[in-house]
């Protein structure tokens, strides 16, 4: 069968499938800690989390549809996100008293969340490459 | 709600998840004894909602019903969402998408027992 250049076919779509696992894991967690736990001391980790929620539907978004740049964008704001806030918890476990998904390089998910971005940084080069082959 | 529960589910998923993923290791198409697994395991969801609504409702314990019920409703959408998903998808690839949704179940199984206990509270 034809290769496809389309960022959300053959294996694009099980990058879609985890981005939009994550998008659901990282907004739902965020809307209900917005809701039912917001105290002053805790607002960091949580707009943190709601940020993240946005971060993962958008890209899940544009993987989806194939919008390459927002994709990269998106993608890009990720892995910067991961990899500072997990510094950054490690650092000052007081600067982030409650989880969130990029907390400890994401460890409460299995690292997925540090993983992810590389996983979906490649495969926006690869699927480049195969359009111009 | 208790370990065997949740952790047979759990086991339950991980076995569909190995079978799927031997149909993308092998780039078998999406067959019936696949789709049959997903409807197994759709079935136990099912109960597990129904069975898991009616122990929120006469517990004692101090679960966030809310986040359980939420839980719930997320495990038993998101495996038609995957056959959908993946038999849409003619390469390879479609079987791994329910490959991903299984481990998803997996993991959101185990996190319900933690609601359960209120190990997040």
């Amino acid at each position: 069968m034809p290769e496809r250049s389309d960022t959300s076919h053959g294996f694009g779509r099980v990058l879609v499938a985890v981005y939009a696992v994550f998008a659901l894991a990282a907004s739902a967690r965020s809307i209900v800690q917005l809701i039912t736990e917001v105290e002053s001391d805790t607002v960091v980790p949580y707009v943190l989390s709601a940020f993240a929620g946005v971060v993962y539907v958008v890209a899940t978004y544009a993987l989806a549809r194939n919008h390459r740049r927002l994709a990269l964008v998106t993608i890009g704001i990720e892995l910067v996100g991961v990899i500072t806030v997990g510094i950054l918890s490690l650092a000052d476990e007081g600067l982030f008293p409650d989880q969130t998904v990029w907390s400890d390089f994401g460890r409460g998910y299995v690292f997925i969340p540090l993983v992810l971005p590389f996983v979906g940084l490649w495969w926006l080069r690869r699927t480049v490459a195969t359009r111009h082959a | 709600m208790n370990d065997p529960v949740a952790y047979g589910i759990a086991i339950l998923a991980l076995l569909v998840a190995a079978f799927a993923g031997w149909h993308t290791l092998k780039r078998r198409e999406f067959g019936n004894p696949l789709f049959y697994a997903v409807c197994v395991l759709e079935i136990v969801l099912i109960g597990l909602t129904v069975g898991g609504s009616i122990a929120l409702g006469s517990t004692s314990r101090d679960v966030d019903g809310v986040l359980f019920i939420s839980y719930l409703v997320t495990m038993i959408v998101i495996p038609p969402a995957a056959v959908v998903w993946g038999i849409a998808e003619k390469s390879r690839w479609g079987t791994g998408v329910v490959v991903v949704a299984m481990l998803t179940i997996a993991a959101l199984s185990v996190r319900l027992l933690g609601i359960w206990k209120g190990a997040y509270a």
